[in-house]
C-alpha cells in the first residue's frame, strides 16, 4: 500500500517557528512521526513520499499548497493519505484539514488526520473527515499514531468503521441506523433511574457545542456607516430564481433593492417551511425591514443602506451548510465593505 | 453584526454577541395585530435598538 504523509515544518525535523516560512518540499520515504506510522500500517504499506511545508506558508498560500499537494499524491498514486498529527497547533490543523479534504473529494483515497477538538482545523473538518482525537499533548504521539493507523487499514480494506467513542476520532455529527435490543421508552427510563439513583448512564444524544465568537467591536460611527440587511427567513423574490430550499438550505441569494422604499408581498415569496409565512408574505418589511432602514438613511442615522439584502432559509439545516453559507455570506460582506448587517432570524 | 429574532435560546445557544429581541418568529420586524402607522412606529423603534446595538462593545 502506497502512503503520502504530510509534516509541518516542525514535525519534518526542518527547524521551529523561525521556519514556519518555508515551501511546500517533497522527500522520499518517512520522516518524523512517519517512520514509526509506517511500522504500525504494517503489512506492505509503505510511505513513499513525504511532504513538509511550514506552517505559515501552508496557511497563507493554502490554495497553491492544497494544489501541489493533490499533484504530488496522484503522482505518487497514494492509496492513503494522511497527515499530522497536529495535537493543538493551529495551522497545522487548518492545513492538514484543507489538505485531507481536498485530497477525499478530488482523488477519492482514504484519508485520515488527528488533531485536537480545540483545533480550529477540528471545528471546520471534523464533519467532513475522520479526525483522530489526538488531545493536546504530542507526548502522546505514539497512541494517537497507533489509533491513526488502525483507523487508516480499516478505511483502505472499507471495513465497517465504529463509534468515534471506539475508534478514538472526533464526533462527525453523523446519524445512522443501529440494532439496539431495547425500544427508545425503555432506554430512556433506564438512563432516568440510573440518573436519579447515581448510577452510570450515557446519553445517546451529545447536544452540538458552538466554539465561542469574539465580539466584532462597536460601529464606531453609523453615520459614515454602509449597513447591509440579511435574513434567513426565507424571502426571496417571486419564482425564487436561486431555488433556496425551504428546507435544508444549500442555497443563499442577494437581492437587489435599489430604488425601493418598501417591499411589497407581490414581488416576493418565502421559501421556509419552519414558520406561518402569511404575516411575511402580506408585507415583506416584517422581516426584511426595508422601510425603517430607507428612514434612518435619510435621517442620516447610517451612512448607507447597501442596494442587495441577503438571504436564505435556516430550518433544520446540518452545520455543514449552515458553516459554508455563513463563511460565503461574510465574503460577500468583506468584498462589498460593509461596516455593519443587520441579520433578522426567525 | 446585531441579529433581531425571537429564537433567543437559538440565538444564545451559537453565541451570537449583539441580539435585540424580535416581535415573534412570524413577523420578527413587526407586529400584525397593530394598525399599520403603529406597527411602522415598533418597526422603526426595533431598528433604532438594533443600531444602538451596534454601537455598543457591550454584549446584550
Amino acid at each position: 500500500m502506497r502512503v503520502v504523509h504530510y509534516l509541518n515544518q516542525f514535525f519534518g525535523g526542518v527547524g521551529g517557528e523561525e521556519r514556519a516560512g518555508m515551501r511546500l518540499e517533497e522527500r522520499e520515504g518517512a520522516a518524523g512521526p512517519g517512520r514509526l506510522l509506517e511500522q504500525l500500517l504494517g503489512g506492505n504499506a509503505k510511505i513513499v513520499k513525504t511532504l513538509v511545508c511550514g506552517d505559515n506558508y501552508a496557511v497563507e498560500h493554502q490554495d497553491e499548497v492544497i494544489a501541489s499537494v493533490l499533484k504530488k499524491v496522484q503522482e505518487a498514486k497514494a492509496e492513503l493519505f494522511i497527515a499530522g498529527p497536529c495535537f493543538e497547533a493551529g495551522r497545522y490543523g487548518m492545513i492538514s484539514g484543507a489538505l485531507c479534504s481536498a485530497v477525499q473529494s478530488e482523488l477519492a483515497i482514504p484519508v485520515v488526520t488527528a488533531m485536537a477538538g480545540e483545533n480550529p482545523g477540528a471545528d471546520l473538518y471534523r464533519e467532513a473527515l475522520y479526525i483522530i482525537d489526538s488531545g493536546p499533548s504530542s507526548a502522546k504521539m505514539r497512541d494517537v499514531l497507533v489509533k491513526m493507523a488502525e483507523l487508516a487499514k480499516k478505511l483502505v480494506a472499507r471495513e465497517e468503521i465504529g463509534l468515534p467513542g471506539e475508534e478514538g476520532y472526533l464526533r462527525r455529527g453523523l446519524i445512522r441506523d443501529e440494532f439496539v435490543e431495547q425500544t427508545a421508552a425503555k432506554r430512556l427510563v433506564d438512563m432516568v433511574m440510573a440518573k436519579v439513583t447515581g448510577g452510570p448512564f450515557e446519553s445517546e444524544m451529545v447536544p452540538t457545542s458552538f466554539e465561542p465568537i469574539p465580539m466584532p467591536p462597536a460601529v464606531k460611527d453609523l453615520s459614515k456607516a454602509r449597513v447591509m440587511l440579511i435574513t434567513d427567513g426565507g424571502l426571496v423574490p417571486k419564482g425564487n430564481p436561486d431555488r433556496i430550499e425551504g428546507s435544508a438550505a444549500t442555497r443563499w441569494g442577494a437581492y437587489s433593492i435599489e430604488g425601493l422604499d418598501d417591499l411589497k408581498g407581490d414581488d416576493y415569496e418565502i421559501s421556509h417551511g419552519g414558520y406561518d409565512p402569511r404575516f411575511v408574505q402580506e408585507d415583506p418589511d416584517r422581516l426584511v425591514p426595508l422601510d425603517a432602514m430607507r428612514e434612518m438613511e435619510r435621517e442620516g442615522k447610517i451612512g448607507k443602506l447597501h442596494n442587495e439584502f441577503l438571504s436564505t432559509s435556516g430550518l433544520a439545516n446540518p452545520l455543514s451548510n449552515t458553516r459554508r453559507i455563513g463563511r460565503e455570506m461574510a465574503e460577500k460582506v468583506k468584498k462589498e465593505g460593509i461596516d455593519a448587517v443587520i441579520l433578522t432570524s426567525t | 453584526m446585531v441579529q433581531i429574532t425571537s429564537a433567543l435560546p437559538i440565538a444564545k445557544m451559537v453565541g451570537s454577541n449583539r441580539v435585540v429581541l424580535g416581535h415573534g418568529i412570524v413577523h420578527v420586524a413587526g407586529d400584525a395585530s397593530l394598525s399599520f402607522q403603529e406597527e411602522k412606529e415598533l418597526r422603526r423603534n426595533l431598528v433604532l435598538d438594533a443600531l444602538k446595538a451596534l454601537q455598543s462593545a457591550e454584549k446584550e
